[in-house]
């Protein structure tokens, strides 16, 4: 890989603390002119081009392939099925730990879901495979597909998410529903999504022997690296993957999938560099998706508007063959202070790919369904939503009874009910019009995340010229990791961004974990922040312990890194160079590691949250029922926030997700066949830029002492949580009509049919 | 992809003859031809290229009054031709509500018209579908069809046609100049579509060879031009196909409607004018009781073919709304958000 040109404008050169500085995106320029190479713009010389046959069943097997028209075909080289493959090292049926996730990479022609990989076709160009794919015109014997939330018997998993415990409770639910004056007993739905990032599962593979190069789009390079070593039985060093770029993942691209692991078994059997990438509608099945929800939400209130119990059931699919349960339910425990929680879930098993973490697994759907419960109850109760909200808040996490490591949610709603006007709100439905005689709704929602940390390891470098390198494997999904840990970076060495040779987006760097769980800041930051220090300790003793520098004798005192120099701490006027303490000590360079992690006590003895309250504006056509968001209003307190440019932008492309949760977006499945029959992006709605209204974003300032060493708690998730019920909350008090089925349609609000 | 000739005539003769050949499909921007290829939907082996063909892409005042617009003229270009906004003003909305700006650009007046269904069922080439396969049955009927025909469907197909521009071509009377084998002959927008009967995969009057060279609108398109609307709800504000939409045209002479003309999108396999309305209004003072009355006509033989009684409901509703919105008067500018029921909303800057 070429080295990259991040920009380094002006607005760049900064002096000073870097961390909350609003810098652009330094990979922008390239991005704009073209020049940030994706892993499909790679090209190798002699590279062929695969194109994967998928199932058009869901259910049985595939009988049999026409083989030889496909090689028939001018240009196919060759044809890849269960009878005609490299082998693997392990069967990769077989879950080596709770991150591995089966894949169907043919070991066999069971098909246990529509759109499954059934063969993947090897061509000189990309249009003969695609039509060697075609020309297979594979027969199956099919079954009767498993479709939908009521596909079969329903169980109790033994784990949602990862690693959750099915149920939760505390308190006695019954005995608080029994107790109450006011209760609801509500039903929501919503449905499967799918990740559809904007660059689509892509993989070039190259083996030169027993080495293996790989360009892939990845949230998470070792575990991925991990995952292959494994299944071709090769060592870790052996392989190579870059992942500079990512054009979106969504969780999707975070852990080893089917579809680039055939791309490697390809390039193997064909002994040349090969290139397989996903079309659009093959993104609906083995990569990944967020399954379809049902959740019972019975809530009690006393007769003050308290609430006395939260029952929260979350009905979810997985897949035939493999687990990833939808913690839905979970959403519940953390935001209102109910003396009485109680949290379940099943499940029915379905045909379909595993369903996989997509952009707050959980909380986003679960959210939804609690923001519309807390709404429906603070009518039911003859109170104002936020003032409702207010009067159940959890001043400690409720599921727990463990005191927040710090808990900003009041001045969210309070500077976002500010921003927005909520104090004009009409308590009644359908009360408000605008000059046009549209419906006009008010809604909001509580938005919340987990502040989670991974492991994570950096390495730093001072050289003798004054400047300094860190070196970290980290994921720049789009979000912006390039500028915000280079931002860490250049604070952890005392150096401006520009001296500082920031390098990440390769396996051959130490781990940074994955991009995900809206942890990859906060964990590969606290790893920057730390090798940064140890580098600079090692600078101070090289420093310190010579009679020759002027910071002599300040170990005791300390130093500090500021302006590529070390200054005494008692003492600004006495200071000394890098270039000058390394050059005088006769090193190159002086290096140091660190690492980030979670703090296990930390973790005891704190809920880890961040909060947000999210406020919008619809407005319903009376007659014809179509939607649209007029405002958004979301307040955020996520910890320290490294670069407020890019945490609003995180934030926005949150809360567009949660509109087009609330109203847009949905997978549509056959109920027969269990295929999908809106796979392409014509069909399956995401907002386009018109749905989407002037949106006002405000981070509230939050000091959290306990997350981690820098105070980040993560906004990558957040958004989402909180919008959606907003949106939804906002077309009841338009419509008067409660709608449960998400997405809300146009026919739901065609009242008096 | 299959592998498939290309051929670029020289005329419109040559054209034609090169497209009378079974397996042949003209191409003119792609917009549609080229997505049902890549997805295996339409498999053709010759495309005869039409775009460098001369005299295709102008628009015409004739001297009878008639317009006159070349096949090859893009939908941008067309409805942003201000005197033809100002002509057909619900021609140029439904222009500017369909796909998006980039498509617009490219996507020609010809080839609008000949745009396939939306049916997912007849893009999933693992089903069933009367449209791609004759005889191979229909996997819509049963399956996911909230978006289907409520008008003119058969059990052997419930698919629509998924055109705005159509719409409000149909209610203007347009007529299509067609070249074929055997010369020039023209018919009307409203002849062009078939409805599926028993024979659903034959969509249109065209024979093989038929090239579509141009669409006329008669002299009497242009009377409208003062209450001319049309009104296009959809699932999200742009970019999307119509759940239903409707065109509404009238003259209003005196306080009474002289002349009307109506016409749904969305809810048949052709474009459909609503002559029954039409009949009703004329001479009727404009109001909401008379509107009502003629979208209960408009939808009179309406039944939904699954999932989708609401869209005869919304249809009604959104007659009513088009009547109502023409005889208040076409707007002095084409909205932010063409056709949409929304269109009002502030801070709304594109669609």
């Amino acid at each position: 890989m070429p080295e990259l040109n991040l920009t380094s404008a002006p607005a760049h050169l900064r002096h000073g603390s870097n961390i909350g500085q609003p810098l652009t995106r330094r990979d922008g320029v390239l991005k704009v002119k073209g020049q940030a190479t994706y892993a499909a713009d790679n090209h190798p010389p002699g590279m062929l081009f695969a194109v994967m046959a998928v199932s058009s069943i869901a259910r049985g097997r595939v009988t049999s392939l026409d083989i030889a028209a496909a090689k028939r075909h001018p240009g196919v080289v060759d044809v890849m099925t269960p009878d005609h493959k490299p082998p693997l090292a392990v069967d990769p049926e077989v879950k080596t730990n709770p991150f591995v996730f089966r894949m169907e990479v043919l070991q066999s022609n069971e098909v246990r879901y529509a759109n499954q990989p059934i063969a993947v076709v090897i061509a000189e160009t990309l249009e003969a495979a695609t039509e060697g794919a075609v020309l297979l015109a594979p027969r199956y014997e099919a079954l009767p597909a498993l479709v939908g939330l009521d596909a079969g018997e329903s169980y109790v998993p033994p784990v949602v998410g990862v690693g959750n415990p099915t149920e939760n409770h505390r308190g006695d639910v019954e005995a608080g529903l029994a107790s109450a004056e006011k209760q609801i007993d509500a039903t929501y739905e919503t449905p499967p999504q799918y990740h559809n990032a904007m660059e689509p599962h892509a993989i070039v593979a190259h083996w030169d022997g027993d080495h293996l190069s790989i360009d892939m789009p990845t949230q998470g390079l070792m575990l991925s690296l991990a995952r292959i070593a494994e299944l071709f039985g090769i060592a870790h060093d052996k392989i190579h993957i870059r992942s500079p770029f990512l054009g979106g993942g969504f969780g999707s691209k975070g852990l080893m999938a089917g579809p680039p692991t055939l791309g490697i078994m390809a390039a193997k059997l064909v002994g040349k560099p090969v290139k397989l990438v996903l079309r659009r509608e093959q993104m609906f099945g083995p990569v990944g998706h967020r399954a379809p929800t049902r959740q019972r939400l019975r809530i009690g209130a006393d007769g003050e508007g308290r609430l006395t119990a939260i029952d929260h059931h979350a009905r979810t699919v997985s897949s035939t063959f493999d687990d990833f349960y939808e913690p839905a339910a979970d959403a519940s425990h953390t935001l209102y202070a109910a003396p009485a929680i109680r949290t379940s879930h099943d499940a029915v098993r379905v045909n379909t790919g595993t369903p996989l973490f997509m952009r707050a697994p959980g909380e986003a759907t679960g959210s939804l369904a609690l923001e519309s419960a807390i709404d429906e109850m603070a009518w039911a109760c003859g109170l104002d939503p936020l003032a409702f909200r207010l009067k159940n808040y959890a001043e400690v996490e409720p599921i727990t009874g463990r005191p927040f490591s710090s808990k900003a949610l009041r001045a969210c709603y309070e500077q976002g009910a500010a921003r927005f006007g909520w104090a004009q709100r009409v308590r009644e439905p359908r009360q408000m019009r605008d000059d046009a005689g549209l419906l006009v709704g008010w809604g909001m929602g509580t938005a919340t995340f987990p502040a989670l940390m991974f492991q994570a390891e950096a390495r730093a470098v001072i050289r003798r010229d004054g400047s300094g390198a860190m070196e970290i494997g980290a994921h720049d999904m789009g979000q912006g990791a390039w500028t915000a840990l280079a931002q860490i970076a250049a604070d952890a060495v005392g150096l401006d961004i520009d001296r500082v040779d920031f390098k990440a987006g390769t396996s051959d760097l130490p781990d940074a974990g994955i991009a995900g769980g809206s942890a990859h800041t906060a964990t590969a930051g606290a790893a920057i922040h730390s090798a940064g220090a140890a580098v600079i300790a090692k600078l101070a003793d090289l420093a310190t312990g010579d009679e020759r520098s002027p910071l002599f004798g300040a170990g005791n005192a300390g130093v500090i890194a500021r302006d590529g120099k070390l200054i005494r701490r008692d003492d600004a006027s006495r200071s000394e160079s890098y270039a000058d303490i390394l050059s005088r000590a006769g090193l190159v360079e002086v290096e140091a590691r660190g690492t980030g992690a979670p703090n296990p006590a930390a973790m005891q003895d704190y809920a880890m949250h961040a909060h947000g309250a999210v406020f919008a504006e619809v407005k319903v056509d009376p007659e014809l029922g179509q939607v649209r968001v007029a405002r958004m209003v979301g307040a955020f307190a996520a910890g320290r926030i490294v670069n407020p440019h890019l945490v609003r932008s995180q934030l926005y492309g949150g809360m567009i997700w949660g509109l087009s949760f609330a109203l847009h977006e949905e997978a549509i499945t056959d109920r027969r066949s269990g295929r999908i029959m809106n796979a392409n992006l014509a069909e399956y709605h995401i907002p386009v830029n018109a749905d989407v209204p002037p949106l006002d974003v405000i981070t509230v300032e939050e000091h959290d002492p306990h997350v981690n060493a820098l105070g980040i708690k993560g906004v990558g998730e957040i958004g989402i949580t909180g919008s959606a019920g907003a949106v939804a909350n906002a077309v009841w008090h338009a419509t008067g009509v409660r709608v449960r089925r998400f997405p809300i349609k146009i026919e739901e609000l065609l009242t008096d049919l | 992809m299959k592998q498939f000739e290309y051929v670029r005539p020289a005329s419109v003769a040559e054209a034609v003859a090169a497209a009378a050949r079974p397996g042949a499909a003209y191409l003119a921007a792609g917009t549609n031809l080229l997505d049902l290829m890549k997805g295996g939907v339409s498999r053709p082996d010759r495309l005869v290229d039409i775009t460098h063909l001369d005299g295709l892409d102008r628009i015409e005042r004739l001297a009878d009054g008639s317009l006159r617009i070349g096949a090859l003229v893009s939908n941008a270009d067309l409805a942003h031709d201000a005197e033809f906004a100002r002509c057909y003003p619900a021609v140029a909305e439904a222009l500017l509500s369909g796909a998006s700006a980039q498509l617009r650009n490219a996507a020609t007046v010809g080839g609008n018209l000949l745009q396939r269904t939306r049916c997912a069922y007849f893009y999933d080439t693992a089903s069933r579908c009367n449209k791609r396969e004759a005889g191979s049955g229909c996997d819509a009927r049963g399956g996911e069809n909230r978006t289907h025909a409520v008008l003119g469907w058969s059990e052997s197909c419930i698919a629509t046609h998924p055109s705005d521009f159509c719409v409000p071509l149909v209610a203007l009377d347009a007529i299509v100049e067609i070249e074929g084998r055997a010369g020039r002959r023209e018919i009307a927008l409203d002849d062009l579509h078939r409805l599926p009967g028993e024979t659903p995969a034959r969509e249109t009057a065209l024979e093989p060879g038929d090239l579509i060279v141009a669409v006329r609108l008669p002299p009497a398109a242009r009377e409208f031009a003062a209450h001319a609307r049309y009104l296009k709800v959809r699932e999200r504000t742009s970019y999307a196909f119509a759940v239903v939409s409707a065109a509404a045209a009238l003259r209003i002479e005196n306080g009474r409607i002289r002349d009307v003309r109506l016409a749904l999108g969305g809810v048949a396999a052709r474009p459909w004018r609503a002559r029954a309305a039409e009949d009703l209004l004329k001479g009727a003072t404009p109001a909401k009781d008379v509107f009502r009355e003629a979208a209960r006509r408009a939808l009179a033989d309406a039944k939904p073919s699954g999932d989708n009684a609401f869209k005869i409901e919304l249809a009604r509703r959104i007659v009513v709304r088009a009547l109502t919105l023409a005889a208040a008067g076409t707007p002095a500018r084409i909205p932010a958000l063409p056709a949409s029921p929304l269109a009002s909303t502030s801070g709304a800057i594109h669609a």
